[in-house]
C-alpha cells in the first residue's frame, strides 16, 4: 500500500512522527484501562488481599492451587461452557433465517431491520427484567399461555440456566442476523441468476451457493458471539444472581461475588484471570479452526 | 417468480420472528400501563399511567437518567476526541505498529470486563474516583475506544487517498490535510460511531454496579436491577422504568438503523 506522497526525503519520517503523535493518546488510554489492569490482576492473583482488613501478603501460586480443587469453580466453568455452546448455537440457528427474511424483504426492509434491532439496542438489564416478568410463576404471560401452569422457571435448577439462554438469544440474535445480512448482501446477484438458469432448486441454491459464500460472515458471528457469551454476567445477575443453589453461576458471576461480596481480591483476581484465559484460549482456538476451514473452502 | 405457497410461508415466518423479537417488549409496554390491583387478570380492564407517575415522581429516577446521559455523553466525547486522530492515522498514514494497534484494539474489545474490574476498582479508589460518575468514563473506554478505532479507521479508509494527497501536494501538513479535507467528509462516520458508543455506554452494567455505591449516583441499568429489591416486586413500575430507559434507544435505533448497521459491520466485513 502506498500512502501519502512524500515529495522530499524527510517527509516520510515526518509523516511517521505525526502518525505516532496522533495515535499516542489512544495507545495511552488503552494501556491504562486494559493492559495495566490485566497485568495488575495477574499480580493480585498471587496475593492474599482482603480489602476491608487492608490485608495483603504474597502467596505465590496458592490461589491457583486452591482453584484447581475448588468444586464451585469447576461447576461455574461447566455452566459457562454449556451456556455458551447452547446460546451461540441457538443464535446462529435463529439468526440465519432472520437474515434471509430481512434479505428477501422487498418493501419495508429498513423498518423491518430497525424493529428487529430493538432487542439488540435495549440494555441487557431491561431484557432480563422483561423476561423475568414474562416468566413470573403466578402472573407471567408464559405460564398463562401454557394453560395456567405453575412452573417456577427461575427457581428450577435445570430450567433457570435455559431461561438465561433464551434471554441471551433474544437479545443478541439480531446482531448475528445483521452480520449475516451484510454477508448475504455481498453475494453477487449474477451467481443466483446463473444457478436459476441452470435449473437449480431453491434448496440446492441455498446449500451450494448461499451457505458456502456466507462462511466468512458465519465464522465472524460465531467468533464474536462465543467470546461475548463466555463473559456473560448482566442477564444472569438480574435473573437469578447465580441461583438456585449456584446452578446458574458462571465464571464472571463467581468472580464478581468473590470480589465484591466476599471482598476477597486475591482469589477474586485469580478467578478473573482464569476467565480471561478461557476467553483467550477460545479466541485462539476459534481463529485457528475457522482459519483452517477458510483455507479448505478455497 | 415467487409462488403463492412460498409467499404464505414467508409471511408466517415474518410474523413468528417479529412476535418473538418484539412481543416481549410490547408486553412490557402493556404491563407498564396495567393497574396494580388487576395483575391477577389475563388482561387489564383499564389502563393507567400511575406507574409512570410513581417512577418519575416518587424516586430519583430522573437523576438516574441524567447520570446515564452524562456518563454516556462523556465517554462518547472522549472516544471521539482521541479516536478520530488515531483512526485517521491508522487509515491514511504509514507507520510501524499499525496492524499491531488494530489487532490489540480488537483483542481488548474481547476482554471480559470481570478480568479488569479488581485492579480498576483499586486504582479508582486510590485516585478518589470510586463512587464518582467521572470514574466510569476511563473503564468505559476499554470497550468504547476499540470500537471507535475500528469504525473510524474503516471509515477513513473509504475516503479516496487522492483527496488527502492533493492537499499534501498543495503544501498541507498531514494534520492540516486531515483537519481541512478529511474531517468534514468524515462527519457521517463520526456520527455513526457516536451513536454506537452512546448505546453501549448507556447499557453498561458490570462496571457501574461495581464502582458506584451511592444510590443517587446509580446509572439506569443499575437502578433498574435494584428496583425490585426495594419494594415487593412492583412489576408495573419496573416495566414503566424499563420503557422510559429504553425509549431513547428505540428512537435512536429506528431513526438511525442504517448507520447502526453500517457501524456494526464496519470492521467486521474485512474479517
Amino acid at each position: 500500500m502506498s500512502r501519502g506522497a512524500p515529495s522530499r526525503g524527510g517527509s516520510l519520517a515526518a509523516e511517521r512522527r505525526q502518525a505516532y503523535l496522533l495515535v499516542a493518546p489512544a495507545v495511552a488510554v488503552l494501556a491504562a484501562v486494559a493492559l495495566y489492569p490485566i497485568g495488575a490482576a495477574l499480580w493480585l492473583s498471587l496475593h492474599r488481599h482482603i480489602v476491608v482488613f487492608h490485608e495483603r501478603s504474597f502467596l505465590g501460586f496458592a490461589n491457583y492451587r486452591f482453584l484447581l480443587a475448588d468444586a464451585r469453580f469447576w461447576s461455574a466453568l461447566g455452566h459457562t461452557a454449556y451456556f455458551t455452546v447452547v446460546a451461540v448455537s441457538a443464535e446462529l440457528a435463529l439468526g440465519l433465517p432472520l437474515a434471509l427474511i430481512l434479505h428477501e424483504a422487498r418493501r419495508g426492509r429498513g423498518l423491518l431491520r430497525a424493529l428487529v434491532l430493538i432487542p439488540w439496542a435495549i440494555p441487557t438489564v431491561v431484557a432480563a427484567k422483561l423476561w423475568a416478568w414474562l416468566l413470573n410463576p403466578s402472573y407471567g404471560l408464559i405460564n398463562r399461555l401454557l394453560g395456567g401452569a405453575d412452573i417456577n422457571w427461575l427457581g428450577h435448577p435445570v430450567l433457570a440456566l435455559h431461561t438465561a439462554i433464551v434471554v441471551d438469544a433474544w437479545k443478541t440474535t439480531p446482531f448475528v442476523a445483521i452480520l449475516l445480512l451484510a454477508g448475504l448482501q455481498g453475494i453477487p446477484e449474477d451467481i443466483y441468476r446463473a444457478a436459476r438458469v441452470d435449473g437449480a432448486s431453491s434448496f440446492r441454491i441455498f446449500r451450494s451457493i448461499t451457505l458456502p459464500l456466507l462462511r466468512p460472515a458465519l465464522a465472524l458471528a460465531l467468533l464474536f458471539r462465543t467470546l461475548d457469551a463466555l463473559r456473560v454476567f448482566d442477564a444472569i445477575y438480574v435473573l437469578t444472581e447465580g441461583g438456585p443453589a449456584n446452578t446458574t453461576e458462571t465464571l464472571s458471576l463467581y468472580a464478581y461475588k468473590t470480589l465484591m461480596r466476599a471482598g476477597d481480591f486475591g482469589y477474586g483476581a485469580t478467578l478473573s484471570v482464569v476467565t480471561f484465559l478461557c476467553v483467550a484460549l477460545a479466541a485462539a482456538a476459534l481463529v485457528r479452526g475457522l482459519g483452517r476451514g477458510w483455507e479448505e473452502a478455497r | 417468480m415467487r409462488s403463492r405457497g412460498r409467499g404464505l410461508g414467508y409471511a408466517v415466518a415474518v410474523v413468528a420472528l417479529l412476535t418473538f423479537f418484539l412481543g416481549p417488549f410490547v408486553w412490557q409496554v402493556l404491563t407498564s400501563l396495567w393497574p396494580d390491583d388487576q395483575l391477577g387478570r389475563a388482561l387489564p380492564r383499564s389502563l393507567t399511567v400511575g406507574a409512570y407517575a410513581s417512577v418519575l415522581g416518587g424516586r430519583p429516577f430522573v437523576r438516574w437518567i441524567a447520570n446515564s446521559l452524562a456518563v454516556a455523553a462523556a465517554t462518547t466525547a472522549l472516544c471521539l476526541l482521541i479516536g478520530t486522530a488515531a483512526g485517521f492515522a491508522l487509515a491514511k498514514l504509514e507507520f510501524r505498529g499499525r496492524r499491531l494497534l488494530l489487532g490489540a484494539a480488537l483483542a481488548i474489545s474481547m476482554f471480559p470486563p470481570i478480568a479488569t474490574v479488581s485492579p480498576l476498582y483499586l486504582a479508582l479508589r486510590a485516585v478518589g474516583l470510586r463512587d464518582q460518575l467521572a470514574g466510569l468514563v476511563p473503564p468505559y473506554a476499554t470497550f468504547a475506544l476499540p470500537m471507535t478505532l475500528w469504525i473510524l479507521s474503516s471509515f477513513f479508509r473509504q475516503l479516496p487517498d487522492e483527496l488527502y494527497q492533493a492537499a499534501r501536494v498543495d503544501g498541507c501538513t498531514p494534520l492540516l490535510a486531515f483537519r481541512k479535507v478529511l474531517l468534514p467528509l468524515a462527519a457521517p462516520g463520526l456520527f455513526t460511531t457516536a451513536i454506537l458508543v452512546f448505546i453501549f455506554s448507556w447499557n453498561e452494567f458490570l462496571y457501574a454496579l461495581t464502582f458506584l455505591s451511592s444510590p443517587e449516583k446509580r446509572t439506569v441499568p443499575v437502578a433498574l436491577s435494584l428496583l425490585a429489591g426495594e419494594h415487593k416486586e412492583p412489576w408495573p413500575e419496573i416495566a414503566a422504568a424499563s420503557v422510559v430507559a429504553t425509549l431513547p434507544l428505540v428512537a435512536l435505533t429506528i431513526l438511525f438503523q442504517r448507520r447502526i448497521v453500517s457501524g456494526l459491520t464496519a470492521g467486521a466485513v474485512k474479517g
